[in-house]
């Protein structure tokens, strides 16, 4: 392990394993926003060839030679992806999928044309399937980290550009922007990205490290600086986790490892992120059902109250009056006991709410009652088809709401079924 | 009055498909002006071949008498805004800030001024009170009235807007023509996709009534009779559509030669 962080060669790596993960998740967030994901792949798939084509042209393995050729047939399985969708019949999702396997397959062929022909350098193409971060030369990590950075500045220099023009492409060129020249730009540096990515996770993982960063970091954030930033940086520690793996365990593949590290940070950002996750949407809907419960609560001392007279209440009362469910009333009761909306019990178990109680419960059956008197008198809904509206509505009206149906019903004294719509203090003249 | 926008002979053509038949017109500058015809009558069609968006087939626009290129900076477009997706991650300041991005200045920093203007221009749409909200969060309306705050912060002389009213609440509809009618008071010229002929007289002073091809254009009384309006709404032409239809099959070219007439 401490060698992992002390050889000086080793470092080299990680520092380039981290720009190309960095590289790949800067890109690949506009890529994502654009909701282009599966060009992203398609492209991956297409430098396959690029590279062993220039393997077989220049007869070495100098990583500049690869780039280009892999630059060159990502760049090329883009413009024919645009031909097709603009000169047939062929929608874009088909031209990506002909594009990408046509690219791909036409790889697998020169790829086993190389290892058949047995010349001496061929074991080192295999590592572009499924990446090999540890087999990083000195020589390779200056080229790959080079066009990393150069992709970093790049779009750093044209952020505003590239997010303007990815809003809004028609409303971008109508102020004149260029946006064919920033499109080309942009497409260039994701070809680039993709062609160095594939350094560290491999052609068939590569969509994973342009999209999955992205995807991951717009569950945290709506803003989409620091978005890009959260992008870059899941890429860089996703970079350091497949060195670190290739580095442990030379025989383990790199790419797949990279991969699945990024796929972790996604799903725990699709579950714990504020607001967008799945814990927070739970969290909402239980706070919810917690505010329908205890509003419930209240509504139905409002009603016995109304009924009976102000009086003490039992539990088994409470219970038959409010249709609740026992565990359900146990909870309700002990939670507006907490918040102080609830008196104790006396002696006998007998239960009533606190005045801060019979405020809220006013509030309660008054924005019920409100609500329907509204769909009656506003929408000319019939009287007996306004209850089941408004026993959801009386928990979601905001004070705001409330004020507002106030003033537009002219603080009424009766709702549609003649019951007294209750006030904390009785308007006056009305 | 000098003239804010001409089309000479403006034919246009999607996927070959003819929709707009030598439209000829010239809008004077500072009036609220709608462009009003029923459903797939080219409306939106024609916004975006003024504003060079889509190449015409023939003919030629003029805007303030020169090609659009050179006028660009004064000219500002508002897109349908079920054009973009609103789940995008930016504020509606940056949004609006999308606006003071012109050719040249792409890398320049926004400057202290360039936010003031944005400022102002929520400002007049009523919307400063949203500016750090993520677009997402906005009622139809409220996402209308940002995008054309982005145009007023382009402070252009000529807006095309593209049904701005559409999907719209009462507030913002409010919002939306007081701003206009200050717009109109500065010397704006203001050109309009609208669907609602209910309120044309109400909002616009000078129409175009489109089906395909040109109805009629001029002040509001003169345009709006009885007759006009029965030629635009009362069906298509048969002919016309079958010819347009026919140019599509045969993937068949609107102008003999394809190149263009030059303004």
């Amino acid at each position: 392990m401490s060698a992992f962080w002390s050889d000086p060669n080793v470092q080299m790596v990680v520092l380039g394993v981290m720009l190309l993960g960095a590289g790949a998740g800067v890109t690949g967030v506009f890529t994502f926003v654009r909701k282009r994901a599966l060009v992203g792949d398609a492209i991956a798939h297409s430098v396959l060839p690029g590279v062993c084509l220039a393997f077989l042209i220049s007869g070495q393995k100098h990583p500049l030679w690869l780039l280009i050729g892999a630059v060159a047939t990502g760049w090329l399985s883009l413009l024919t992806m645009d031909y097709i969708t603009r000169n047939s019949k062929i929608k874009a999702d088909a031209a990506i999928g002909v594009v990408l396997s046509v690219f791909f397959g036409l790889g697998i062929l020169l790829l086993t044309a190389i290892q058949a022909s047995g010349s001496g350098h061929q074991a080192g193409l295999d590592k572009f399937l499924f990446g090999k971060a540890a087999s990083l030369t000195r020589q390779d990590v200056l080229v790959f980290g080079a066009a990393a950075g150069l992709i970093l500045s790049v779009s750093a220099l044209f952020f505003r550009a590239f997010s303007t023009m990815s809003f809004d492409r028609e409303f971008a060129m109508s102020a004149g922007l260029p946006v064919k020249t920033l499109e080309f730009i942009l497409a260039t540096i994701t070809v680039l990205a993709v062609a160095t990515g594939i350094q560290a996770v491999g052609v068939v993982l590569m969509a994973a490290l342009l999209i999955t960063p992205a995807a991951a970091a717009r569950f945290w954030t709506n803003n989409l600086v620091k978005m890009t930033l959260l992008a870059a940086i899941f890429g860089m520690v996703s970079g350091l986790f497949g060195a670190w793996i290739s580095y442990q365990a030379p025989a383990m593949p790199t790419g797949p490892w990279i991969v699945i590290l990024l796929t972790l940070i996604a799903l725990f950002s699709v579950l714990a992120a504020p607001e967008r996750g799945i814990l927070a949407r739970w969290q909402l809907q239980r706070n919810n059902a917690h505010k329908m419960l205890t509003e419930n609560i209240l509504k139905t001392f409002f009603q016995m109250e109304e009924l009976h007279g102000k009086q003490l209440f039992s539990w088994e009362a409470i219970l038959q009056k409010g249709h609740f469910r026992e565990q359900e009333l146990k909870k309700g009761l002990g939670q507006l006991r907490r918040r102080g909306l609830l008196a104790a019990p006396d002696v006998n178990g007998l239960w009533r709410l606190s005045s801060e109680g019979e405020t809220e419960s006013r509030r309660v059956v008054r924005l019920h009652r409100l609500w329907e008197l509204y769909l009656s008198h506003k929408l000319g809904m019939a009287a007996d088809h306004v209850h089941d509206s408004a026993e959801a509505m009386e928990h979601l009206l905001t004070p705001d709401m409330e004020k507002r149906l106030l003033e537009e019903l002219e603080y009424p004294a009766l709702d549609p079924h003649d019951s007294k719509i209750p006030y904390d203090h009785q308007p006056n003249g009305k | 009055m000098s003239t804010a926008i001409e089309t000479h002979n403006l034919t246009v053509s999607y996927h070959r498909k003819p929709v707009l038949w030598d439209i000829d017109f010239e809008l004077p500058e500072g009036q609220l002006i709608g462009i009003i015809g029923p459903n797939g009558s080219g409306k939106t069609t024609l916004l975006k071949s003024i504003m060079g968006l889509i190449p015409p087939a023939g003919g030629y626009v003029k805007i303030f008498d020169q090609p659009l290129d050179e006028v660009r900076s004064r000219i500002s477009y508002v897109p349908q805004r079920e054009s973009v997706d609103w789940d995008f991650p930016v504020s509606v300041r940056d949004v609006v800030l999308m606006g003071r991005y012109r050719p040249g200045r792409l890398l320049r920093r926004l400057s202290a001024e360039d936010h003031a203007i944005a400022m102002e221009s929520l400002r007049k749409t009523g919307m400063e009170e949203f500016a750090g909200r993520q677009i997402s969060q906005l009622s139809g309306g409220q996402q209308q009235r940002v995008f054309i705050a982005r145009a007023l912060a382009q402070q252009a002389d000529l807006y095309l807007m593209d049904e701005p009213f559409a999907g719209v609440d009462a507030a913002s509809e409010q919002a939306i023509l007081q701003l206009l009618a200050d717009m109109k008071s500065e010397g704006k010229t203001v050109v309009m996709v609208h669907h609602d002929l209910q309120t044309v007289r109400q909002y616009f002073n000078w129409i175009v009534l489109l089906n395909t091809r040109l109805i009629a254009c001029g002040p509001v009384e003169s345009v709006l009779t009885e007759d006009n309006l029965r030629k635009a709404y009362g069906g298509q032409l048969t002919i016309l559509s079958n010819v347009a239809h026919l140019a599509q099959q045969r993937d068949f070219p609107m102008r003999e030669q394809a190149k263009k007439q030059k303004p």
